[in-house]
């Protein structure tokens, strides 16, 4: 990246200071109305919720979770620079939501109580699965906030104007360090209300966006992508799929596997299942989903328009060349329409979204090692309260610092495409077990353990030996090569792997759970009888 | 239920959640489950009634997710191995793939909308009935 920086700043005839200035503001007035709307909740509201929130608040904070960096900065850069191909994230991350409506959401707040790891163990032998769930949990979070640490990252360089490497890097340790010490202080009071403004504000910029561009092009879309080709080296190409993944049977491969990962990633996502417990009743998880569902297909489509907007307006040579690469394309497309102040507004909503996101996951992960693994597998259940949340605490550090780590290695990465592999993580650990659990009755402890570890395990090694690690220009260490296992996403495999490890696991052990155990969650999570007195 | 008894450790952690509060809002609460006293769900997963509402979800369920997953895996094959037809112009620049894409929302936005009328008119008030022939609580 250093031949770079002698390029011309794409924000040319900026002044640094003010832009950061402009974002500092916005971010603190943010923050400062969440805390100031959150100040009066009891602090229990976020996850015991036991019923504070509506179906449509829920559904809201619900796409403010999902709706990540990833999603709004990924995803339009993916589409600015690479088109068509650049869609595929915004239709599996849509399409994906169908999973959790069906098969998932009022199954899952009718059966359990907060976590992914209740239901997971509710007919099993708790401490193994409970573990199992927690290390899943850590893993598929570190991945997750990896790509909003790098974003995050990305943001800040961008708006300062920092191209060297090292930068960069110095840019994402401090960002990295500002958001774990928010988490740690008090995140939890505002991150649903911090959800449920950043998600409006959102959608509110991107929908006004969406609607200048449309605009100026005569409200003609085919005119807009016309110019999209123009500024791109890719020329028409960008109008069908297969500019960045039709280049050999093997990239082929590797967009049907990321596809797959996507589509069956979100029902694993700790943090997604998380919000079905803070609804008071199945009914209203049912209807936050479908808020969430009708939200988030505005704003894929919006991303449609604004990703070939940028290529339009900005240009894809001068998006690449920015600093944060492909993930600079919406805010720079902000300042090409609206300058200096709705460049602000754009990376102080971007970044809101990365804060709340991380605060949600780091929360959720770090209490829920702290809860399954360290006082319920580590101490037998004997741990005082005080040690619990020590625990806590140090495992959000852990984690804050893995994922400032990784975050500096994976810079300049494309986000949308590390949130896939969070999403193949996600996938190949929690989906066989969670569906297995729910609908057959002959599943136990030993088949959930083995679908667990098993996807958990083979998705991680894979990822290790792909591309993404090494051997490739653009891996995390380009300058050796010990990868073998040739896709970037490892989802097409490790996927049916985790569901094959469950059916193997399951007919190890002679016996099944607890038929009466199934009945119960059966009756529980199709009708919540029984459901109310967890609640209580 | 040998192995899945709650141990008696489960009713102190509401009395720890309390205390913690103020750090992590309730999380280290378990699903404490309603034990022995509750109802009796074995007794509710054999009624008829239940049989049905539970082969009536599985009737609408079942299909409507392979439909949609044949759909999208239609669409990524698509994708992935037929580029040329999906660049095919329909009108202007807007060609046959962007059209399948627009689709696929269309379709989600279809089977949701599809999937909350079923469950408003044929799930709810059966399941209503259950809890209240059962005595399963009110909501």
């Amino acid at each position: 990246m250093n031949a770079l920086a002698q390029q011309q700043s794409p924000l040319d005839g900026t002044n640094p200071a003010v832009n950061i200035t402009v974002f500092a503001g916005l971010i603190l007035f943010t923050l400062l109305i969440t805390y100031r709307a959150s100040s009066n909740r009891n602090t229990s509201d976020y996850f015991a919720a036991g019923g504070t929130f509506s179906g449509a608040q829920n559904g809201i904070a619900l796409s403010g979770d999902f709706l990540s960096a990833a999603s709004f900065l990924g995803i339009a850069g993916a589409i600015a620079v690479h088109g068509y191909d650049g869609f595929l994230y915004s239709i599996g991350f849509l399409v994906a939501w169908l999973v959790n409506l069906l098969l998932v959401a009022e199954r899952l707040r009718n059966t359990g109580r907060f976590t992914m790891g209740d239901v997971l163990s509710f007919r099993m032998r708790r401490r193994p699965v409970r573990a199992a769930a927690a290390v899943s949990t850590m893993f598929i979070t570190v991945a997750y906030m990896v790509a909003q640490m790098a974003g995050a990252g990305d943001l800040v360089a961008l708006l300062l104007d920092i191209h060297s490497s090292s930068g960069q890097a110095l840019v994402i340790a401090v960002v990295g360090v500002v958001m774990v010490f928010y988490v740690l202080i008090g995140g939890m009071k505002g991150t649903t209300w911090v959800q449920i403004l950043k998600a409006a504000m959102l959608l509110l910029s991107v929908s006004l966006i969406t609607l200048f561009l449309l605009g100026k092009f005569g409200f003609n879309f085919s005119d807009l992508m016309q110019r999209a080709a123009q500024n791109n080296p890719l020329g028409e190409r960008v109008f069908a799929p297969g500019a960045q993944y039709g280049e050999s049977a093997l990239t082929k491969l590797d967009f049907v596997s990321l596809s797959m990962a996507l589509v069956l990633g979100v029902a694993g996502l700790p943090h997604v299942l998380m919000r079905f417990y803070t609804v008071p009743n199945s009914r209203e998880a049912r209807r936050s989903v479908v808020w969430a569902t009708w939200l988030m297909s505005l704003f894929y489509l919006c991303t449609l328009v604004i990703g070939f907007g940028s290529a339009a307006l900005v240009g894809t040579e001068t998006i690449r060349n920015a600093p944060g690469e492909e993930n600079s394309a919406a805010p720079l497309l902000a300042y090409e329409i609206g300058g200096t102040p709705l460049l602000g507004v754009i990376s102080a909503v971007a970044f809101a979204t990365i804060l709340a996101v991380v605060a949600g996951l780091t929360l959720t992960a770090s209490a829920s090692f702290a809860h399954d693994f360290y006082a319920n597998v580590v101490r037998g259940g004997r741990a005082d309260p005080d040690s619990e949340v020590r625990v806590a605490r140090i495992t959000a550090m852990v984690m804050g610092a893995a994922a400032i780590i990784g975050g500096i290695l994976v810079n300049g990465q494309n986000i949308a495409f590390l949130v896939g592999l969070a999403f193949a993580i996600a996938a190949s650990a929690n989906l066989s077990t969670l569906l297995f659990t729910l609908f057959w009755k002959r599943f136990n402890t030993s088949g959930t353990l083995w679908g667990m570890y098993g996807g958990l395990g083979s998705c991680l090694l894979l990822m290790l030996f792909s591309p993404v690690v090494s051997g490739a220009p653009d891996s995390i260490f380009p300058s050796v090569d010990f990868s073998f296992f040739p896709l970037s996403n490892p989802g097409i495999v490790s996927i049916p792997v985790s569901f094959l490890c469950g059916i193997i696991g399951t007919f190890v052990r002679p016996r099944s759970a607890d038929p009466a155990d199934f009945d119960e969650m059966e009756v529980r999570s199709l009708t919540g009888i029984g459901s109310r007195d967890v609640v209580g | 239920m040998s192995d899945t008894t709650p141990p008696p450790l489960r009713a102190r952690h509401g009395e720890r959640g309390e205390k913690t509060h103020a750090s992590f809002g309730g999380i280290e609460k378990s699903a404490a489950r309603g034990g022995n006293t509750g109802p009796d769900f074995t007794g509710i997963a054999g009624s008829a009634e239940f049989g049905e509402l539970r082969s009536r979800l599985k009737r609408f369920v079942l299909p409507m997710t392979a439909l949609f997953l044949l759909l999208y895996l239609g669409y990524v094959l698509l994708a992935a191995y037929a580029p040329d037809f999906m660049g095919e112009p329909v009108f202007g620049n807007i060609n046959v793939g962007l059209l399948f894409g627009i689709g696929q929302f269309a379709s989600t936005l279809l089977i949701t909308t599809l999937y909350v009328r079923f469950t408003a008119r044929r799930v709810d008030p059966e399941v209503d009935e259950l809890r209240e022939t059962t005595g399963g609580g009110q909501r």
